[in-house]
C-alpha cells in the first residue's frame, strides 16, 4: 500500500524563547518490515537544523535549535511510504542494541501490582505458545484499560495508566511492554502513523508495542486496535518506552507557556 | 626497623638498601635528620602556597584539606618500569578494544567468555553509546592503572580507573616540590622527568579530534563542574598547563552543529572536550534533565561526530569490580596474549560458593562494593573489630551481588620521614596513561599513595593517605 503523510507540529509561546533544543525522531526508515520510503522531507520554521545522526536504536534523529527571539516553531514532515502487510512480523534485526536492553524496565514501564496481576493472567497461555500468549496479554490490557482520552498525559507511567483504568495508545503500548518484560520477553515502543478508514485528518500520531518472540523476532501488537500492524501502519522510531521513541523531545530555557498544535493527514 | 612480612622497596633485611635506592640511601645517611624534618614541614607550606587542596567527602562539612606529602621518594628501577610499561600498555589496549566491542557487537559475550549479566547489570553501561565509534576510535583516553607490589617481581593491578582517573596534578606538583627542595639529588641520580605530561595530554587529545575542524590546531577545553568540585584545582591546573580552555557548562552551547564556547570575540568551536563531569550530568537533553553541570545537546553533536569527549561516555563499565575479576580473560580475548600484569584473585559474592567462602574467611579478606570507589564502604578484614565483621557479614548476606572480596595483599612498604627517623609504610602506585589512535603513552612515574598510619593498608587520600614523589630511573 502507498501512504501519503503530511504532519505539522507547531509549538507556540506567549513570549520569545531564549534558548531551546528539540530532538526529533520523525523520519521513517526504509528496509525494515517491508517498509519502503519513496520520498520524505522535513522543513522547519523558527528553528535551524544543528545535527542529524542515527541513534542507538538506529532511529534517524535530527536536533534543531529554536531561532533566537522566535515565538513559535513549526516542523513540517511529508512524504510517501510504501508498506506491506506482514501481519505484524518485523523480524529479527534489531541493530547493535543487545536484546537484554529491551528486557529491562525503564522508569515509565516499571510494573507495579496492577500490571503484575495483568501479566500473571496470561502466564498459562504464554507457556503453551508465546504468540498466543502475547495476544492474550494484549486483549487483557485492552479489557482492563478501555481507550479514553483526557485521563493520562505523555508522562503517565504504565502502572499509573493501568491503575487509572483508562488510557490512549501510548498507555496501552507501555502497559503491554511492561507486562511482557515482567514475563521475561524483550519489548519495545514504536511510534508511527496509522491510516484510518473513516478520516484523513488525525489529532495525533500513533504508537504501539513490539515484543520479541523466539523464531519470529519482533512482532507488533496494537492494543488499542486489537490487531497486529499491517500495511496501514508506518513505523517511524523505536525505544524502550515512549520517551525514547518520542517524535519530539525538547529542552527549553525560560518560563514561556507553550501551546502545541498538530496537523496530521494520512491517506492512500 | 623493617617488618619482614612485607617487602620493603628501600631497605633490605640486612640493613642495606636495594639497588634502585643505593644512591639515595648514601645521600640520606649524610644528611642531618633534623634538617630533613624541617624541610618536610616546608613542603607543606609550599603546597599551601600553590593551593593544592582537596575536599574530603563523607565528612559532616566538606572541608578543604591538604594531602600530606612525604619527602622520601619512591624509586623504581629502569628494568622494573619497562616490565610495568609493557603490562600497562597491553591492558589499556585491551580495555579500549573491550569498550568498542561492548558498544558494538558484544562478541566477548557471544563467545561465552563474559557473562551477559556483568554488562546488563552494570549501571555504567550507557545505551546511548551503542553503535558509537568515537573520533579516532579511542574510548578511554586517560587511564590511571592502580598497581600494588608484594615482592621483588610481584606487581598486581588493583583497579583500572578507565572513567576519570584523578590525581595527576599531584604527580606533577610532587616532582616540582622535590626539584625545589633537593636539587642536588637530581644531579646525582638519573630520574626521568614527568613534566612532559601536560604537553603529551594535549597532543594525544588533539590526535583524537574529529577530522572536520577547520583550523590549524584543534581547540581543546577542560569541562569542570565548577569551583565547588573537590578536584577543581586539578581541572584548572591541567587546563593551564596544557594551554587549553577551562570551561563550565554555562560557557558552552550548540551553535552551527558544534559545541561552542562564548568568548568576547563571539562563539568559538570546541573540538575536544576533556570533561570532568560525570556521564549522568553531561547532557540534560539526553540524560538527567535537572543537570546544571552539563551541555544540552552535546551527545547529539557527539553522535554526529562533531566533537570528541574524553573519556568517552560509558567507559565506567570497565571500572566495575565484578568486571575486574574478568580482566585476565578480557586481555587474552582482545590481544591473543596472556596478561602480563597480574590480577588480584577475586571472589564474586554473587556466586553462592564464593559468598560462603568469603563469609567463612571474612577476617582475612578485603571486601569491596562492586560499584564503589575511593575506599568508601569497604572492609579490611584483618583490621576490623568483631562487631564490624558481624555488621559487614550481615550486609553481605543481604546484598551479595553488591560485593567482591580479595585476599589481603601484603602491600610493599617504602619508608616515610617521621620524628623518629625512617619508618616503613604501605604504598600503591597510579601511573598515568594516555591513549591516542595507535599510540599509548605512559609517563615514567605516577602518583605513589602512602598509608601514613602505621600498619594501615588503606592508601586513599580520603582515608588518611598521603603521597610521595615517584622516581623512575633512566638506564
Amino acid at each position: 500500500m502507498r501512504l501519503k503523510i503530511s504532519h505539522t507540529t507547531t509549538y507556540a509561546y506567549d513570549r520569545p524563547v531564549d534558548y531551546a533544543l528539540l530532538q526529533l525522531r520523525l523520519t521513517p526508515r526504509g528496509g525494515v518490515a517491508g517498509q519502503n520510503v519513496i520520498s520524505w522531507s522535513t522543513r522547519y520554521e523558527g528553528a535551524t537544523l544543528q545535527v542529524a545522526y542515527e541513534d542507538h536504536f538506529r532511529n534517524a534523529v535530527e536536533m534543531v535549535q529554536m531561532d533566537e527571539g522566535s515565538q513559535s516553531v513549526s516542523i513540517h514532515c511529508s512524504g510517501e511510504i510504501e508498506t506491506e502487510d506482514r501481519t505484524g512480523v518485523v523480524g529479527p534485526g534489531c541493530g547493535l542494541a543487545p536484546l537484554w536492553l529491551y528486557r529491562q524496565p525503564t522508569k515509565a514501564t516499571t510494573p507495579g501490582p496492577v500490571i503484575r496481576k495483568l501479566a500473571a493472567g496470561a502466564k498459562d497461555t504464554l507457556a503453551e505458545n508465546a504468540l498466543s500468549g502475547v495476544h492474550d496479554l494484549s486483549a487483557r490490557v485492552a479489557e482492563a484499560v478501555p481507550y479514553a482520552k483526557g485521563t493520562t498525559h505523555v508522562a503517565t507511567s504504565a502502572e499509573e495508566a493501568a491503575s487509572a483504568g483508562q488510557g490512549v495508545c501510548q498507555d496501552h503500548a507501555q502497559i503491554l511492554i511492561s507486562a511482557a518484560r515482567h514475563l521475561g520477553l524483550p519489548a519495545r515502543y514504536v511510534s508511527g502513523y496509522l491510516l484510518l478508514s473513516d478520516r484523513i485528518d488525525q489529532e495525533a500520531a500513533h504508537g504501539w508495542a513490539e515484543v520479541w518472540l523466539e523464531g519470529l523476532g519482533w512482532v507488533g501488537f496494537d492494543v488499542s486496535n486489537a490487531i497486529c500492524p499491517d500495511d496501514r501502519y508506518v513505523r517511524v522510531a523505536v525505544g524502550r518506552d515512549y520517551s525514547e521513541a518520542a517524535p519530539v523531545h525538547g529542552l527549553r530555557q525560560g518560563d514561556a507557556s507553550e501551546e502545541l498544535c498538530v496537523s496530521l493527514q494520512v491517506q492512500q | 626497623m623493617t617488618d619482614n612480612r612485607f617487602f620493603d622497596e628501600m631497605l633490605t633485611g640486612a640493613g642495606g638498601a636495594r639497588v634502585p635506592y643505593s644512591e639515595y640511601a648514601k645521600w640520606f645517611s649524610g644528611e642531618d635528620p633534623k634538617v630533613l624534618l624541617k624541610k618536610s614541614n616546608e613542603a607543606e607550606t609550599f603546597f599551601r602556597r600553590i593551593g593544592i587542596t582537596f575536599n574530603v567527602y563523607g565528612q559532616k562539612e566538606a572541608q578543604e584539606r591538604l594531602i600530606p606529602f612525604d619527602i622520601v621518594p619512591r624509586i623504581i628501577a629502569a628494568r622494573e618500569w619497562r616490565q610495568l610499561e609493557k603490562g600497562i600498555e597491553q591492558r589499556v589496549r585491551a580495555l579500549n578494544a573491550f569498550l568498542a566491542d561492548i558498544y558494538h557487537r558484544q562478541e566477548i559475550i557471544k563467545s561465552g567468555r563474559l557473562p551477559e549479566h556483568i554488562i546488563s547489570r552494570n549501571d555504567a553501561f550507557l545505551p546511548q553509546m551503542v553503535g558509537m565509534t568515537p573520533p579516532g576510535g579511542v574510548y578511554t583516553h586517560i587511564v590511571g592503572t592502580d598497581l600494588v607490589r608484594t615482592g621483588e617481581n610481584e606487581f598486581y593491578v588493583l583497579e583500572d580507573n578507565a572513567r576519570t582517573p584523578s590525581g595527576v596534578s599531584y604527580m606533577l606538583e610532587n616532582r616540582e616540590t622535590m626539584l625545589q627542595m633537593f636539587p642536588e639529588l637530581f644531579t646525582k641520580m638519573k630520574v626521568r622527568p614527568v613534566s612532559g605530561y601536560p604537553a603529551e595530554l594535549r597532543r594525544s587529545l588533539s590526535e583524537c579530534a574529529p577530522p572536520n575542524f577547520d583550523r590549524a590546531k584543534p581547540r581543546v577545553a577542560v569541562l569542570t563542574p565548577g569551583i565547588h568540585n573537590s578536584a577543581y584545582f586539578e581541572h584548572s591546573f591541567l587546563a593551564d598547563q596544557m594551554g587549553a580552555e577551562l570551561v563550565e557548562a554555562g560557557d558552552l552551547r550548540v551553535v552551527d552543529g558544534k559545541v561552542q564556547m562564548r568568548t568576547t570575540m563571539g562563539y568559538k568551536p570546541i573540538d575536544v572536550i576533556y570533561r570532568r563531569v560525570d556521564d549522568d550530568f553531561l547532557d540534560p537533553l539526553s540524560f538527567n534533565p535537572d543537570s546544571m553541570l552539563g551541555v544540552p545537546g552535546i551527545m547529539d553533536v557527539y553522535r554526529a561526530g562533531n566533537i570528541t569527549i574524553a573519556n568517552a561516555p560509558g567507559t565506567g563499565i570497565a571500572d566495575d569490580k565484578a568486571l575486574y575479576s574478568y580482566m585476565p580473560d578480557i586481555v587474552e580475548f582482545y590481544t591473543g596474549e596472556k596478561a602480563i600484569l597480574k590480577n588480584v584473585p577475586t571472589w564474586r559474592c554473587s556466586e553462592p560458593d564464593s559468598l560462603q567462602y568469603v563469609l567463612d574467611n571474612l577476617d582475612e579478606l578485603v571486601v569491596k562494593e562492586v560499584h564503589g570507589s575511593g575506599g568508601y564502604g569497604m572492609l579490611v578484614g584483618p583490621a576490623a573489630s568483631k562487631k564490624e565483621l558481624a555488621e559487614f557479614g550481615a550486609k553481605l548476606r543481604a546484598k551479595p551481588d553488591n560485593y567482591v572480596a580479595q585476599p589481603t595483599l601484603a602491600l610493599s612498604t617504602v619508608p616515610i620521614m617521621t620524628k623518629k627517623g625512617l619508618a616503613p609504610r604501605h604504598v600503591d602506585l597510579r601511573p598515568y596513561v594516555l591513549v591516542a589512535p595507535g599510540r599509548v603513552h605512559i609517563t615514567p612515574g605516577g602518583l605513589t599513595r602512602v598509608a601514613l598510619k602505621e600498619g594501615s593498608l588503606v592508601v586513599n587520600s580520603s582515608q588518611g593517605g598521603g603521597t610521595k614523589d615517584t622516581w623512575v630511573l633512566g638506564d
